[in-house]
């Protein structure tokens, strides 16, 4: 059976298509304006990528913050179940996912059988998501992945006093004012970060095997930041962090089809 | 499973806690009709069981909604109290 997971996320939308648990084609594109249009466009540059007609799908799974606006979905999965369920198939070792995204952090704790049996999700505060970074490399001009390694190079533990994405910006610009370097800036930054994700993450009980996934799986310096405010020296990262939904979201269309 | 709804930010962390393993066991669902902000609502949930979960649209001011609930004068949340396998927590 073919199946398409979809994974609408607030600023990307991802595609991964499987034939049985084989991956045969991905895609991925940013959201956009015009959602709709965009998902029909990623799920067209996966098909080409699989090397399938559009109608070889079989079954279409829909996750992410914007699942129920496709129309043309057979099933419609939260993220947390999705998340879960891709982590699981990534490894079946771990048994706690944390995920954070651009707009959100989650944290997944699964069974042996990969069923989700304890979430946590904090979408409301910015501070502890990927975007949050990207405002902070722009307050100090430089790009994304700098920004990320450059925290890695500092061992200055500078307390961000502030709560909220908004107020830490105007903090950072402090600290720029103040001559500090853009390494202990960066290091600050990705360890307030860690310490909002790691509180939400411990509202599930922490089981190890740990996996990150989504988009700040890939900023080295928040890794580093989370494992230690974890006290954890492993950690799994999917060989593909921000296709874990998707995936999730593809085996569950094929799981569903079987109990259906 | 047990599913936590609700957000942290600078104030605090605010999530009501849903057990589903016990909630999927009860008939009547009488949080739903319990809450007088309607925070909660019934679904069918990824593993098809009839569960309760608090409305998207609520999630991110639960706080606020649940302010009236809280305030003095009421010793026992409406939703708890109605929740006969006692499947609901409050974290604040």
């Amino acid at each position: 059976m073919i199946s398409a997971g979809i994974d609408i996320g607030s600023k990307n939308i991802k595609v991964v298509i499987l034939d049985g648990k084989k991956i045969i084609g991905s895609a991925i594109q940013t959201s956009g304006e015009n959602q709709e249009k965009v998902v029909d466009e990623t799920l067209a540059l996966a098909v080409e990528d699989a090397k399938i007609d559009r109608s070889d799908i079989d079954r279409i799974a829909a996750t992410g913050i914007g699942r129920k606006t496709f129309k043309n979905a057979d099933y419609v999965i939260t993220d947390v179940t999705a998340g879960g369920r891709g982590i699981f198939e990534c490894n079946n070792s771990v048994r706690t996912g944390i995920e954070v995204g651009a707009e959100e952090s989650k944290a997944i704790r699964v069974n042996q059988a990969g069923k989700v049996t304890d979430s946590a999700v904090n979408e409301k505060c910015a501070a502890g998501s990927g975007s949050f970074v990207e405002s902070m490399a722009r307050a100090l001009g430089i790009n994304v992945k700098l920004f990320a390694e450059l925290a890695l190079s500092s061992d200055a533990t500078i307390p961000m006093n502030a709560q909220c994405a908004v107020f830490a910006e105007s903090e950072v610009v402090s600290l720029i004012a103040q001559n500090t370097s853009q390494k202990d800036i960066s290091k600050a930054v990705h360890d307030s970060i860690a310490s909002r994700v790691s509180s939400m993450a411990r509202r599930v009980k922490l089981e190890p095997k740990i996996a990150i996934f989504g988009g700040l799986a890939y900023n080295p310096g928040f890794v580093s930041a989370f494992k230690k405010n974890l006290e954890i020296e492993e950690i799994f990262i999917p060989e593909k962090p921000l296709f874990v939904d998707a995936l999730g979201a593809a085996l569950l269309a094929q799981e569903k089809t079987v109990e259906d | 499973m047990i599913a936590n709804y609700g957000y942290m930010d600078g104030s605090g962390e605010y999530y009501i806690t849903i057990d589903t393993d016990k909630c999927v066991e009860c008939e009547g669902k009488m949080c739903v009709t319990a809450c007088p902000k309607a925070l909660f609502e019934r679904v069918t949930d990824d593993y098809d069981d009839d569960v309760v979960k608090i409305a998207d649209s609520k999630v991110k001011d639960i706080r606020y909604q649940c302010m009236e609930c809280k305030s003095p004068g009421h010793p026992v949340l409406p939703c708890i109290a109605a929740c006969t396998p006692m499947a609901l927590k409050h974290s604040w």
